[in-house]
């Protein structure tokens, strides 16, 4: 134990220091439709790295815009096509995303959009707010999948698990092992999914045989268990880190799609796919809570835990099976949320906060609030973006889950006394 | 391995300024979550609030002063805003609130929309040239052969000191008092405390409020040193440092975070040291490269949070009757 | 031993029958969890500087009653008044301080603090306990008076050896004591018991009893639930029988022991089950 004693020291010197004002991304906007040359006015650029937002601008009416960035380095510099007017569209569809843009130190370096007239005036109404509704049920999809799990444990045992973030990004991460043809079997995403969602469930399960049922039995308190569960998510975290390394890679099937239309929505396949097997296994997961004796058991527990108790019901083993499935939950919505981005080491973690939001806006403890709270967090933050800049689209669901505990604690689905 | 040198950097870092800042941090913590209850994981809001409300005011023309004013005002209204909806409710609510609550405050700041004041991601710098013209100390290197600090590490560890002092005194006089005795009754339990006519909500609110005002001075004396703020320094895990060091030296104890930040540092310096020189000496047989030296201290912060929360919930040094009491 | 005045034998024993000089009145108080009723309470009076007793089955709403009389929970509506004072929507701290102090059934020892700022923390009028007041305020002179008023109170229950000591090391019938002691140091003028006597060995259920009879001797109104009908035919004054969140009876101890709905409702239905 003195070993672990030594361990607790760890900082990172903080980030400052070495700060250039010099470097920017910048570029000009213009329609060039034959020989006419006509500056784009209103669009929003955003700059990345790392999957962190760095900056946005918006196109002047000369269509120049610039972003400050921190220093040299790699970034993503991205086009919001639905800002586009009416009329303008890229040359070239894909090109919306310039994904490695190099900026080397006191640069301004300038980044190229080719735009020209649109094939069909431009991107509809409908289309825009179609596809936006789509990627935000296919994140909302995500985020419920990730929630579930959350939700049930919270219930059956009152711990709010700030590790859970990080059991996504674990089954990402184990899904990754197996897909890729060097450090693993290269099998297909759907068929690695498999034995990554068995690990994590399986790791859940140990969790709560090795951790938190004896913590329970020396009565911790929550407050504890709630500090504990955030020493795990950086043992966690940090494990993945330097196993993964800090890249963020795709998995070898599905990185890349070509857009399809339906019902007027310019959309990528796997979009759609995700929503509708996630549909399923959440069906799947109301019937097992509605209609399973272990299902029924679950929610009795998490109503009341000395009555399901003094009613016959194996608490401990109940507990047990939640954390099984809950951890197998997130670990599926880690894979899918990889399949749909890519795979980081914190992906989970930066998705814990909105888990939490979902989580909050369905009802502590509630599995269905939990998945009615996924989709309204993924919908409302990718539809935030058609009113409001893209930098708050995150904000957006932290604002939901704010507003919520003001007026409805309880959250959509939960009843007032959980809450005393 | 240069044992001696590494030991000597740890001391180094146990006294200096990050440890001054932290233990400072940890008092304003220790207020809110040792003394009174609340888990505050949005701690490092109020650090942010401080160190901006006085980088604005002084690059809007203002002096050092009334940017000091300005950075506690703003830590007090955050803690009534945050405050007011979410005391009510459960520790955990209060937890998920606040720490959502900093990321949207980190997310407004870095915003385009709030770059005119706070200039964005780039942040504010050289707003503190006031300080470190007052500076007397000459020119030159203080301390015993390694030991030693330049003259202005050595104004700025004053400073830094000097605040703890004088807030640790403030907190002498507070917590020794009937107001620190009702704070630490409603830590105990929340019911008995209405049941004997105590306005519990007032008293958390009042806790949560000058915890983060302490914050605020915090996170300006941070801001002071580097001369610099910018918003993605003020990320979660500050938070969650402050919280170790007030569960290493105790929470509820009052120089539990002074120890506590400094045997914090020093144990990072410390690991720092030897894992580099471990890694050169290739002791992990090339497992590990020097890139991996910072993801796995952050990993053994973990095992040592949850190993410190497990079996010294009351800090390395709490006392023997606290511990039978916790156990129960 | 019930009062020697018996003020209240020549009353009716029907449930809500008024009191010659009630400290506490309830009007038809309601409380449902989920569409089921909890407590629904059309007349209760509760006569001042007696010791009346609560009784009824488990889930009768007896603990409810109390939060909701002390603030702890609201009804859907109703009305009640402490010496005249409607008490409606009162947040509970505000209810303690105007003179009607509860307890729990699990004792609430803060187990962090000594046994003796268990008992300071109670004391009302310390100006020291403001936030400003405990920086600059003169709070010393009070502390003091406070302190011997506690010792003094420590004394009578017993507890004053163990007053340097954290509550959370006292054995659980300590505990009980403490509680009672420090709900006195809010000088209450009814001071509610809820299952005071709860898991306790005789020897010092007779201990509670003579510090509860000592407590309408020195002029305060207590109320009390209590399982126990030894315990209730001892000491109690006025007997109020509640079932189902209505009270189904009232009346005298000797009364009530003999009365067939209580027989019915509480000993028949529930004869030897503890809570």
């Amino acid at each position: 134990m003195l070993l672990a004693a030594i361990a607790f020291l760890a900082i990172v010197s903080m980030p400052l220091a070495a700060l250039a004002e010099n470097e920017t991304i910048k570029g000009t906007l213009e329609k060039i439709d034959a020989d006419a040359r006509e500056p784009v006015e209103g669009v929003t650029i955003t700059v990345e790295q790392g999957g962190d937002l760095i900056g946005s601008a918006v196109s002047d009416q000369n269509g120049a815009w610039e972003i400050p960035v921190p220093g040299a380095g790699e970034y993503v510099v991205r086009l919001e096509v639905e800002t586009l007017p009416d009329g303008v569209a890229l040359t070239d569809p894909e090109r919306f995303e310039l994904p490695d843009v190099s900026v080397r130190e006191n640069q301004n370096k300038t980044a190229r959009f080719n735009l020209g007239p649109g094939l069909s005036s431009g991107v509809s109404a409908w289309n825009r707010i179609g596809s936006l509704f789509v990627i935000g049920l296919k994140f909302g999809a995500i985020v419920a999948l990730s929630s579930v799990g959350l939700s049930l444990i919270f219930g059956v045992t009152g711990l709010v698990n700030f590790a859970h973030g990080d059991l996504v990004t674990l089954g990402a991460v184990v899904a990754f092992f197996f897909n890729s043809p060097d450090l693993g079997g290269g099998w297909h995403i759907l068929i690695a999914a498999i034995p990554a969602v068995l690990l994590v469930a399986g790791f859940g399960g140990l969790q709560e045989i090795g951790l938190w049922r004896p913590l329970r039995k020396r009565n911790t308190g929550l407050v504890s268990l709630i500090v504990v569960s955030i020493g795990l998510s950086f043992v966690i975290r940090y494990g993945i880190l330097v196993a993964f390394s800090g890249l963020p890679r795709p998995y070898l099937n599905y990185a890349i799609q070509s857009d399809m239309q339906i019902l007027g929505i310019t959309t990528v396949p796997k979009n759609l796919a995700i929503i509708g097997f996630t549909l399923v296994v959440l069906a799947l997961i109301g019937l097992f809570l509605t209609r399973t004796k272990l299902g029924t058991a679950m929610r009795a527990v998490s109503d009341n835990a000395d009555l399901a108790e003094s009613s016959g019901i194996d608490v401990s083993r109940v507990i047990l099976v939640t954390w099984v499935v809950g951890a197998g939950l997130a670990g599926l919505g880690g894979v899918m949320f990889g399949i749909s981005e890519q795979v980081q080491w914190d992906m989970g973690a930066k998705l814990l906060l909105l888990i939490f939001a979902a989580v909050i806006l369905g009802g502590l403890g509630t599995a269905f609030g939990a998945m009615l709270g996924g989709f309204i967090v993924g919908v409302a933050i990718e539809m935030s973006t058609l009113v409001i800049p893209v930098e708050f689209k995150t904000a957006v669901a932290l604002a939901i889950l704010v507003v919520m505990l003001l007026v409805r604690p309880q959250g959509l689905l939960g009843t007032k006394e959980r809450i005393g | 391995m240069d044992w001696v040198k590494i030991l000597i950097d740890a001391g180094r870092a146990a006294v200096g300024v990050p440890a001054a800042a932290y233990a400072l941090s940890a008092i304003g913590l220790n207020l809110q979550f040792g003394y009174t209850g609340l888990l505050n994981f949005g701690h490092v809001a109020s650090m942010m609030v401080g160190a901006y409300g006085m980088a604005i005011t002084v690059d809007r023309g203002g002096s050092m002063w009334l940017g000091v004013i300005v950075g506690i005002l703003l830590a007090l209204i955050l803690g009534l805003i945050l405050g007011i909806p979410t005391l009510r409710l459960r520790a955990d609510y209060l937890a998920i609130v606040t720490i959502a609550a900093g990321e949207i405050l980190r997310i407004l700041v870095r915003s385009s929309w709030a770059e005119p004041v706070t200039n964005g991601i780039l942040g504010i710098q050289a707003f503190a040239d006031e300080f470190f013209d007052l500076n007397p100390i000459p020119v030159g290197l203080y301390g015993i052969g390694r030991f030693r600090f330049d003259e202005r590490t050595v104004w700025v560890m004053i400073l830094g000191w000097g605040l703890v002092a004088v807030v640790t005194l403030f907190m002498w006089k507070l917590t020794r008092s009937p107001w620190g005795r009702t704070i630490r009754a409603i830590r105990e339990d929340e019911d008995a405390a209405l049941s004997l006519g105590k306005n519990v909500f007032g008293y958390k609110l009042q806790s949560l409020m000058v915890g983060g005002a302490i914050g605020a001075l915090a996170g300006m004396f941070l801001a002071i040193d580097q001369q610099n703020v910018t918003p993605d320094t003020y990320i979660p895990l500050l938070t969650f440092y402050a919280f170790t060091v007030v569960i290493i030296g105790g929470p509820g104890s009052l120089l539990g975070p002074i120890t506590g930040s400094m045997i914090f540092w020093f144990l990072f310096e410390f690991l720092d040291g030897v894992m580099t020189g471990a890694v050169l000496n290739d002791w992990f047989f090339g497992w590990f490269e020097a890139t991996d030296i910072g993801p796995i201290r952050f990993a053994l912060f973990g095992v040592g949070l949850m190993w410190l929360m497990i079996y010294r919930p009351q800090g390395l040094f709490g006392s023997h009757e606290e511990m039978l009491i916790d156990a129960q | 031993m019930p009062s020697s005045e018996a003020p209240l034998d020549d009353l009716a024993r029907t449930p809500g029958v008024p009191k010659p000089d009630p400290i506490l009145i309830v009007d038809n108080v309601q409380r449902t969890f989920g569409g089921l009723q909890a407590v629904n309470v059309q007349s209760l009076q509760i006569q001042r500087g007696t010791i009346t007793s609560l009784i009824g089955p488990n889930g009768a709403g007896k603990t409810t009653l109390f939060n909701l009389l002390t603030g702890f929970d609201r009804p859907q509506h109703g009305d009640w008044h402490l010496n005249g004072g409607a008490l409606v929507g009162i947040p509970s701290f505000r209810v303690a301080r105007r003179g009607m102090v509860r307890t729990f059934q699990l004792t609430k020892s803060l187990a962090r603090l000594t046994v003796l700022e268990n008992m300071l923390v109670a004391a009302k009028d310390q100006v020291g306990e403001s936030f400003w007041g405990g920086l600059f305020g003169r709070w010393r002179h009070i502390e003091a008076a406070n302190e011997a008023k506690a010792m003094a109170s420590l004394e009578r229950f017993g507890l004053d050896h163990m007053a340097s000591h954290y509550a959370g090391s006292l054995s659980g019938g300590q505990r009980k004591l403490l509680e009672m002691a420090r709900a006195l140091m809010v000088e209450p003028e009814v001071i509610m018991l809820d299952e005071p006597m709860a898991g306790v060995n005789p020897a010092l259920t007779q201990t509670l009893l003579g510090h509860i009879s000592a407590l309408r001797d020195d002029g305060k109104t207590v109320v009390f639930i209590e399982h126990d009908m030894d315990v209730v035919q001892e000491i109690s004054d006025w007997v109020v029988v509640l079932s189902q969140g209505t009270v189904i009876a009232e009346g005298p101890p000797a009364h009530i022991a003999s009365n067939h709905d209580v027989i019915d409702a509480y000993l028949g239905l529930h004869h030897g089950e503890k809570p």
